[in-house]
């Protein structure tokens, strides 16, 4: 589109464009369609030689053995509650916040904005000793809670809001609702909800992809099977000693995938663009 | 309030106390609006971090009395060859994973970002793709293909390359974590690059080529150091990220439903982990804890200070 004439690359140059570009998307494709392959022929498939390639019809097979394993539904039922609630509390806290933070004038407000900021480069791990000493002594061990509660609020989504709102929504506008006589969570509620849409979506998709994805902290306060997300449900699944059968934690594997692949590929565009904008400001 | 709503804030009656102007009003809504944040992060950041630290001069088991060791937690895992170990491990898998990835993924985005090539949307989506997956999935995955007789040695023998034991040999296991974390995160970094290239104005590569400069001179004399914030902030994370690293190690050798992972793979937060859940040294783990956060800051300034040192000639080359 930006083309100037004279700037193309000779046909050679191209095609190794081409050949390198088409390389590197088959490698960051192949596993999926590989998860699946295994996923649906027999058990021992993984260690064939040559390596089967082709998707067969054993999948339900698999995935039944699976449900032998694991209380699968349930843990992807867990999942689903603990990451629609971290997300709602997030996108709703972290908007507040990151408007406050763009929209009102008050002491220490660039202070608490860099100490904010700051925060985002502390290790999970450094407070996971005391945080889980915390959990104990509120008895939230092996609850949701543990898992919900620390994960309300975030800095990054807190600067995201603000990075957003600043340059989207006009101070005219804010004027305009207070004229009107509308009190601060209205305005909010009314004018600036429907203009940052577009930031609330990029980070409810972020905010529910990685609390889908976390393995860590659940791990450590999550005791109880019937209690386990997803990710702790298939990581079980690797445990077991009874020899590896892959098809049937391939089939496990993908069907904890099959939901973010989903969510991802109907809405690329807002975690593409919301991926670039974070970056360029940081 | 937004500071310009100031003058017709006082056209509005309000019956409130007279204390409570306007602007008090609205400077106590932006921190309430604020105030969840600072709250939970004093619960669940900071006072465990502060705990941390003094936990790492105590011995505790979790349950029973605290009792005060001075620097002995500290001598401990110093002292200890296996926290020496996931110390190099950690260095070498994160070299090992990183290094290569963001290479790769500048040039990806180099030629993504061309303007003779098409599909970029689809290529994006697909780069992008092993991001969204969770590391547990990529793990797995990877578990299938690095098994015994899986399709890893396959590729090796294809190349005429001796088989290698991905799960339990010392370059193996490394060489096979590496790779999950770059199939995981190279298309993230090439979305970041891609961006900050478009960012850079094309009249640039214009006046250059006016100049005679060549393609590969266009690279190292306008992109790279007009890419350098984004270089930078790269490099940052990952170092970040993969000192942090875990999941990877941890559930690709825990196959063996030991409750330790192999030394191979043995990384800091394992050994904090195991130190904590698995062995109740709550105060060496809290020693490793600090320890991994004074390597977190040392490692970021030096890469504060080498991009710094790099960015030297960075403004007049660009122009």
């Amino acid at each position: 589109m930006r083309t100037v004439r004279g700037d193309r690359p000779g046909i050679a140059a191209q095609a190794f464009y081409y050949v390198f570009l088409t390389i590197g998307a088959f490698i960051s494709v192949f596993p999926f369609y590989w998860m699946f392959v295994i996923a649906t022929n027999e058990r021992g498939a993984a260690s064939h030689i040559p390596p089967v390639i082709t998707i067969s019809d054993q999948f339900i097979a698999n995935f039944e053995r699976a449900l032998d394993k694991t209380e699968f539904w349930t843990s992807l039922g867990n999942s689903l509650f603990v990451s629609i609630m971290v997300t709602a509390s997030v996108l709703f806290f972290c908007s507040l916040a990151g408007y406050a933070f763009a929209k009102y004038e008050f002491k220490f407000k660039h202070f608490l904005f860099f100490f904010v900021l700051a925060t985002l480069f502390v290790p999970q791990q450094l407070s996971v000793l005391p945080t889980y000493v915390i959990m104990a002594k509120l008895q939230w061990i092996d609850s949701y809670k543990a898992l919900i509660v620390p994960a309300m609020v975030n800095a990054f989504g807190i600067f995201w809001m603000r990075q957003y709102i600043s340059s989207a929504v006009h101070a005219e506008l804010l004027e305009a609702g207070r004229i009107d006589g509308a009190g601060h969570l209205r305005i909010f509620g009314t004018i600036v909800v429907p203009i940052i849409t577009p930031a609330i979506a990029t980070l409810g998709i972020f905010t529910f992809m990685n609390t889908w994805n976390d393995f860590f902290w659940p791990l450590v306060v999550l005791k109880d099977r019937s209690h386990y997300t997803v990710q702790i449900a298939l990581q079980q699944l690797f445990t077991t000693r009874d020899g590896l059968d892959y098809g049937m934690i391939m089939s496990a594997t993908f069907m904890a995938t099959l939901p973010l692949l989903i969510v991802f590929l109907a809405f690329s565009r807002w975690f593409i663009a919301g991926l670039t904008s974070g970056a360029v400001k940081s | 309030m937004p500071q310009t709503a100031q003058p017709a804030a006082r056209l509005v009656p309000r019956t409130k106390p007279s204390w409570l102007t306007e602007r008090r009003r609205s400077s106590l809504t932006a921190y309430l609006f604020i105030s969840p944040f600072f709250v939970l992060f004093a619960i669940f950041g900071l006072y465990p971090i502060l705990f941390t630290i003094y936990l790492s001069f105590y011995k505790w088991d979790a349950l029973g009395p605290m009792t005060y060791v001075g620097m002995q937690n500290y001598q401990f895992v110093t002292e200890d060859p296996i926290f020496w170990t996931s110390f190099a491990n950690t260095l070498i898998i994160s070299v090992m994973g990183t290094i290569p990835q963001l290479i790769l993924a500048l040039l990806i985005a180099v030629f993504l970002n061309s303007s003779i090539t098409r599909f970029k949307k689809t290529f994006r989506v697909l780069y992008f793709m092993p991001n969204i997956t969770s590391i547990v999935a990529v793990t797995l995955v990877f578990s299938a293909i690095f098994s015994n007789n899986g399709m890893g040695n396959w590729v090796m023998d294809l190349f005429g390359l001796d088989p290698v034991a991905w799960n339990s040999g010392w370059w193996g296991v490394k060489l096979a974590v590496a790779s999950m974390i770059m199939w995981r995160w190279t298309g993230y970094n090439v979305i970041i690059y891609l961006s900050g290239l478009q960012s850079i104005p094309t009249d640039l590569y214009e006046a250059a080529r006016i100049d005679g400069a060549s393609r590969f001179q266009q690279l190292i004399r306008i992109t790279l150091p007009l890419l350098k914030p984004f270089i930078v902030f790269t490099v940052l994370m990952s170092t970040i990220g993969s000192l942090q690293l875990f999941t990877e190690p941890y559930v690709f050798l825990g196959q063996t439903g030991t409750s330790s992972t192999r030394e191979e793979g043995l990384t800091m937060v394992i050994y904090l982990y195991t130190e904590a859940f698995g062995n109740n040294f709550f105060g060496t783990a809290a020693a490793t804890a600090v320890l991994l956060l004074l390597f977190t800051i040392v490692f970021s300034m030096f890469n504060m200070w080498a991009s710094r040192k790099m960015g030297g000639d960075a403004d007049g080359g660009a122009v």
